[in-house]
C-alpha cells in the first residue's frame, strides 16, 4: 500500500513511508531526535531548531521535522557537529529560562531537563539578567500558565488551534518580547483543556489540579482505560502511594493519555481527566447487615446469608440494576449468577436518563457508562431487556418487586425525594459498590466491592475494542472484584 | 554615465500620468503586450535582471519557475514588495515618490509575463505620503485604461490593489509578507514550496522588489543584450544606492552593476567634514562591514560576497574614524532584537542576548570572554534558523569583530581577579 524508501541515519537503516520526514520515520523506528514543536498530531513548524541534523551534501545543517526523507539519505544526528547544534539550540532555548525546576511541577518529565542531561551538560554563559514576564496566569479551570518558562514551541496554540478548535490561546507581541496568552475576553475552558499540559514539554502549561501536590518521580504509572464513557480512552494512571503525606493522602495524582491510533489519538476529555479525583471519597471498607441488626460480618458469612435472602421469595419478585460500569469479568459472573443460576427476570441496567451527557466531534460519547458493549456481548440489551427507572418503582409500588440488587448505582439519582420510601418498602435490599449511597445506607447487606482501579479487567468500547485495564491501587478493606462476589454466590446458589 | 530608473528625476511632476506617459512611459507595456510571452521571456533571459530586493535571484529565472497554468489550474499573483524597512535602504521609497507608474508598468508587464490576473503592491505602513502618491497613480492609471480589462486591446487584463504593512521588519522577507497579506502574523514560512509555486492564499506567486519590477520597462523598449551590457558579467543593467553616514550629499544614486565602492561614495561628496573613513556597510545593516582598504570593490552582486559581505539592497552606510563599532554592532543588534519575528529561538533568544551583551560592554561591564560567547552564539545562530534576519544577527557583530578587533578589545578587555 504505502511505498517505503531506506535512508541511513547514524549508519543504521531506517525504513520511511512516502511523504514522511526524517523525524517521524526515526521516531517510528524508535530513534530519539530531540524536539519540542513536532507533535505527531499537530504538525512540524520547525521553530524550536532542536531536531537539527547533519545530512551528506548538504551545505547546511537541517531540522529533521521538515527534511522530507529520501531514498538513500545519509543523515547523522548524534555526530559532533549535530550534537553541537543541538546543545546550542538548546542553550538559546535557555537564555532567559528561569531554571527554577526546584520549585516547577514539569521537573522530572522536562523536556529542558531531559535534553540538558542528554546532549547539553555545558556551563552556562549567560551572564544578563534574564528576561521576565507573566507568572501564575490562570488561563482556565485546569490550566496554568508561567510565560517566562515557555519556550515559543507553538503548540498549545496549534492545539487550540487545530484540534480542540476553540482559539482561546495566541502568541502576542513580537521577538524575545512575545508571550502566549489568552485572547482578550477569553478563558481557557474548552473541553480538552486538560491536554494542553501533556503537550506543553516545559514547565509553561501546568495542570492546576497537580501543582505542588507531588514530585513526578514519586509516581506510579499504570496503563489504563478511561471508564468515563462508551469511547473507553486508553490512559496512564499516576498513582501516589509512597508519600501518603503529600497530595493531601490521594491516591490518585492524575490520568495522562495514552496514545491510540484507533480509539482516542493522543488526548483525553477534561470529563474523563478531571472525573475521577474524588476516587477514594466516601469509600466502603467493610462487609456489612445494616438490618435487622447491624453488624459487620466476614465475607462466608454474608455469602452465607445473602445466598439464603436471595431464595427466600419467588425469583419473579427479584429485581438487579446494574450499570455499563461492569467490566467483562464482572458482566460474565454476572450472568452466571443472576441469568443461568437464579433465573431471575427484572434487570435494569439502562443508563440513568440524566446520564445521556454531552458528545462531541472528537472524543466524548453521549453514554457515560465504558461497558454497555460488553453486557450486549451477553445478551443484556440484546435477549435481556432493561427495566426503566419508573417502571421498577411502579413494580414495588404494586408489591410485585419484594427483593432489589444493586450494584454500584444509587436510585437516588432517578427517584430523587421518593427514593427513601421506594427502598424502604422492600422486604430485601442489597448494595454491592465502592462507595456510600442512599441505597448502600437502607440496604439490608452492604457488600464493599473494588473500584475500577483496584481491579483488572477489560471494556468492550463503542467500536467494539476489548481493551484490557491493570490494577494500580490495592484495594481498601475488605472490598473485593465484583465478579469474585457473584462467583462467590453463585457457587452456593448452585443446586 | 547611463542612468535608466531615476534618468527623468529632475522632472517635477514626474509621477503623474501625463508626464510618464510624455516621457514615453506605458510604451513598454504596449510593446510587451505586441510582442507576446515568449519573445518577452526570451529578452527577460538575456537581460541578466537579479532580484534588487536583496537576493539577487535572477528575474526571468524566477518568473520562470512559475508554476504553469497547464500544470496548476487556477489564479496566479504578482506582489510588489515595497515594505522596504531595510535600515540604510531608501530608494524604493524614492522610486515610489518620483516615478510611481515606472514600477506599475514594470508591474503589469511581469503579471503579463505569467498571466496573472491580479497584482498586490504591499507598501511599507509608515510610508504614508508614498501611499497616498501609489494610490493616486493607480487611480489615474486604471481611469486611463492602463490597469483593467483588455490592456491595449490585448485581451490581457489585469487588476493592481494596494495594501499597507502594519510595521514590522520582518514584513520584507517575501514569505512573511505573504502572511501578513494573508492576515497572519508576520511569520516567514520555511520553503519548499516556494512561493513561485505556494504564495499567496497557496497560489503560484511572484514577488518583487519595486526596483527589479521598475528596470522591466526598459529591458522591454531597449532589448535585454542592451540591459546586460550596461552591468557585469552576471549582473545586468544598474542599480540603486541609497547613500548615507557620514558622507556630504547622502542620497539615492544609480550605477552601472559593478561601479567600485568608492566611485559611489564620491558621488554623495565623500567622507563629511574630510574626515577619514573607517568602514561602509555595503548594503544596509544586515550586510557585513567592509573596511576603508576594500573600496575598490566591485558593487555587484558577485564583488562584496568575495570579500565576505553583500550587494544586500545597495544600502551604503558611510563610517567615519570617529566610530566606535561596538556601538555600531550594538545599534544593528538592537535593531534586530526588536524586529525579530519571534518564531525561531536561536535568532528570538540570540538576538536579545547580542544586544544585552553589547549594551554591558557599552556600560563599562565587558570582559574578554564576552567575545568568545559572542563569537560562539552568532557562530550558532547563522545557517540554523528559518530565514535571513536570524542569519543576520549571528553575522553581523562577529564581521565587526573581524575586522575591528581593537575597538571590541577596548571594549571587553581582559580582566583579572
Amino acid at each position: 500500500m504505502d511505498k517505503t524508501l531506506r535512508f541511513t541515519l547514524d549508519g543504521r537503516p531506517i525504513e520511511a513511508r512516502l511523504g514522511e520526514t526524517v523525524l517521524e520515520a526515526a521516531t517510528r523506528a524508535g530513534v530519539m531526535i530531540p524536539h519540542y514543536c513536532w507533535h505527531q498530531a499537530l504538525g512540524n513548524p520547525g521553530n524550536c531548531r532542536m531536531c537539527i541534523v547533519e545530512v551528506e551534501g548538504a551545505a547546511k545543517p537541517q531540522v529533521s521535522c521538515r527534511l522530507p526523507a529520501r531514498e538513500g539519505l545519509v543523515v547523522r544526528s548524534i555526530s559532533p557537529a549535530a550534537r553541537r547544534a543541538q546543545c546550542s539550540a538548546l542553550e538559546f532555548h535557555l537564555v532567559d529560562h528561569p531554571l527554577d525546576c526546584p520549585v516547577c511541577d514539569q521537573s522530572g518529565e522536562c523536556g529542558l531537563q531531559d535534553y540538558y542531561m542528554d546532549i547539553g551538560r555545558y556551563k552556562s554563559a549567560m551572564r544578563e539578567d534574564k528576561a521576565h514576564a507573566g507568572k501564575r496566569l490562570a488561563l482556565g479551570p485546569h490550566i496554568m500558565l508561567d510565560q517566562e518558562r515557555c519556550i515559543m514551541c507553538t503548540r498549545c496554540t496549534r492545539f487550540v488551534g487545530q484540534v480542540s478548535k476553540s482559539h482561546e490561546l495566541g502568541i502576542f507581541g513580537r521577538g524575545h518580547r512575545q508571550a502566549v496568552d489568552l485572547v482578550p475576553g477569553r478563558a481557557l475552558d474548552n473541553p480538552y483543556s486538560g491536554n494542553l499540559a501533556d503537550i506543553c514539554p516545559v514547565g509553561a502549561l501546568t495542570d492546576r489540579d497537580f501543582r505542588f501536590q507531588v514530585r513526578v518521580w514519586y509516581l506510579d504509572s499504570t496503563e489504563s482505560i478511561c471508564p468515563g464513557c462508551s469511547r473507553g480512552c486508553n490512559i496512564f494512571v499516576h498513582t501516589s502511594t509512597r508519600r501518603p503525606w503529600q497530595n493531601q493522602g490521594r491516591r490518585l495524582a492524575r490520568l495522562k493519555p495514552r496514545f491510540s491510533p484507533e480509539v482516542n489519538g493522543h488526548w483525553i476529555c477534561d470529563e474523563g481527566r478531571y472525573g475521577f479525583l474524588d476516587f477514594d471519597s466516601k469509600r466502603l471498607g467493610r462487609v456489612m447487615r445494616l438490618k435487622p441488626v447491624s453488624e459487620e460480618l466476614s465475607w462466608d458469612r454474608a455469602a452465607q446469608e445473602v445466598a439464603a435472602a436471595l431464595r427466600r421469595k419467588p425469583v419473579e419478585g427479584l429485581a438487579v440494576a446494574a450499570s455499563g460500569a461492569l467490566s467483562n469479568e464482572d458482566w460474565l459472573a454476572f450472568k452466571e449468577l443472576f441469568v443461568d443460576t437464579l433465573q431471575a427476570r427484572r434487570f435494569l441496567f439502562a443508563p440513568e436518563p440524566d446520564q445521556a451527557g454531552t458528545e462531541d466531534q472528537l472524543l466524548r460519547r453521549r453514554e457515560k457508562t465504558p461497558n454497555l458493549e460488553g453486557g450486549k456481548a451477553l445478551g443484556f440489551g440484546t435477549k435481556i431487556e432493561s427495566l426503566g427507572w419508573d417502571s421498577l418503582a411502579g413494580d414495588i409500588e404494586a408489591g410485585k418487586v419484594w427483593g432489589l440488587y444493586v450494584i454500584d448505582r444509587d436510585p437516588a439519582q432517578a427517584w430523587g425525594g421518593r427514593s427513601r420510601e421506594l427502598l424502604e418498602r422492600l422486604d430485601l435490599l442489597i448494595y454491592q459498590g465502592p462507595r456510600q449511597c442512599l441505597a448502600g445506607e437502607l440496604a439490608h447487606y452492604r457488600l464493599p466491592a473494588t473500584a475500577w482501579l483496584e481491579e483488572e479487567g477489560h471494556f468492550t468500547n463503542f467500536q467494539g475494542n476489548v481493551q484490557g485495564y491493570q490494577r494500580a491501587l490495592q484495594p481498601l478493606g475488605a472490598a473485593k472484584p465484583d465478579w469474585a462476589i457473584f462467583a462467590d454466590l453463585e457457587r452456593r446458589l448452585k443446586p | 554615465m547611463i542612468t535608466l530608473l531615476t534618468e527623468h528625476f529632475n522632472e517635477p511632476k514626474l509621477h503623474e500620468l501625463e508626464t510618464y506617459r510624455r516621457l514615453g512611459g506605458y510604451e513598454g507595456l504596449k510593446k510587451a503586450l505586441v510582442m507576446g510571452r515568449e519573445p518577452l521571456m526570451a529578452e527577460m533571459d538575456k537581460s541578466n535582471l537579479r532580484g534588487l530586493g536583496g537576493a539577487g535571484f535572477g528575474a526571468a529565472m524566477k518568473w520562470r519557475t512559475v508554476t504553469p497554468e497547464a500544470k496548476d489550474p487556477g489564479p496566479r499573483y504578482v506582489v510588489v514588495n515595497c515594505d522596504e524597512s531595510e535600515p540604510g535602504c531608501f530608494k524604493d521609497r524614492v522610486l515610489v515618490t518620483r516615478s510611481p507608474h515606472q514600477l506599475i508598468e514594470g508591474l503589469l508587464i511581469a503579471a503579463y509575463a505569467i498571466d496573472a490576473r491580479r497584482a498586490f503592491i504591499f507598501i511599507r505602513g509608515e510610508y504614508e505620503v508614498q501611499h497616498g502618491i501609489l494610490r493616486q497613480a493607480l487611480d489615474d492609471a486604471r481611469a486611463a485604461g492602463f490597469i483593467g480589462k483588455s490592456l491595449f486591446d490585448s485581451g490581457f487584463s489585469c487588476d493592481i490593489d494596494l495594501m499597507r504593512g502594519a510595521g514590522a521588519y520582518i514584513s520584507g522577507l517575501d514569505t512573511a509578507l505573504l502572511e501578513t497579506m494573508e492576515g497572519k502574523k508576520a511569520w516567514p514560512r520555511q520553503p519548499p514550496p516556494f512561493p513561485t509555486a505556494s504564495g499567496l492564499m497557496g497560489r503560484p506567486t511572484l514577488v518583487h522588489n519595486v526596483e527589479t519590477l521598475s528596470m522591466v520597462p526598459h529591458i522591454v523598449l531597449q532589448g535585454g543584450v542592451w540591459f546586460a551590457r550596461l552591468g557585469t558579467a552576471k549582473s545586468g543593467g544598474t542599480v540603486l544606492f541609497s547613500v548615507s553616514g557620514h558622507v556630504e550629499r547622502p542620497g539615492v544614486y544609480e550605477f552601472p552593476m559593478g561601479a567600485p565602492l568608492k566611485d559611489i561614495i564620491a558621488a554623495a561628496g565623500g567622507v563629511k567634514a574630510g574626515k577619514k573613513l573607517k568602514a561602509v556597510i555595503p548594503g544596509g545593516v544586515s550586510t557585513p562591514v567592509l573596511t576603508a582598504e576594500e573600496l575598490d570593490t566591485p558593487m555587484d552582486f558577485e564583488g562584496p560576497r568575495a570579500k565576505g559581505s553583500f550587494l544586500g539592497a545597495g544600502g551604503v552606510i558611510v563610517l567615519d574614524e570617529s566610530a566606535d563599532m561596538v556601538m555600531v554592532a550594538h545599534n544593528i543588534e538592537r535593531f534586530l532584537a526588536h524586529e525579530s519575528c519571534g518564531q525561531c529561538t536561536p535568532c528570538r533568544q540570540g538576538s536579545f542576548w547580542h544586544e544585552r551583551i553589547l549594551e554591558r560592554g557599552l556600560n563599562g561591564g565587558g570582559t574578554a570572554e564576552d567575545i568568545a560567547t559572542l563569537e560562539r552564539a552568532g557562530e550558532n545562530i547563522t545557517g540554523k534558523v528559518i530565514c535571513a534576519l536570524g542569519d543576520t544577527v549571528g553575522v553581523v557583530t562577529r564581521a565587526l569583530m573581524k575586522k575591528f578587533p581593537q575597538d571590541f578589545k577596548d571594549r571587553f578587555p581582559q580582566r583579572h581577579g
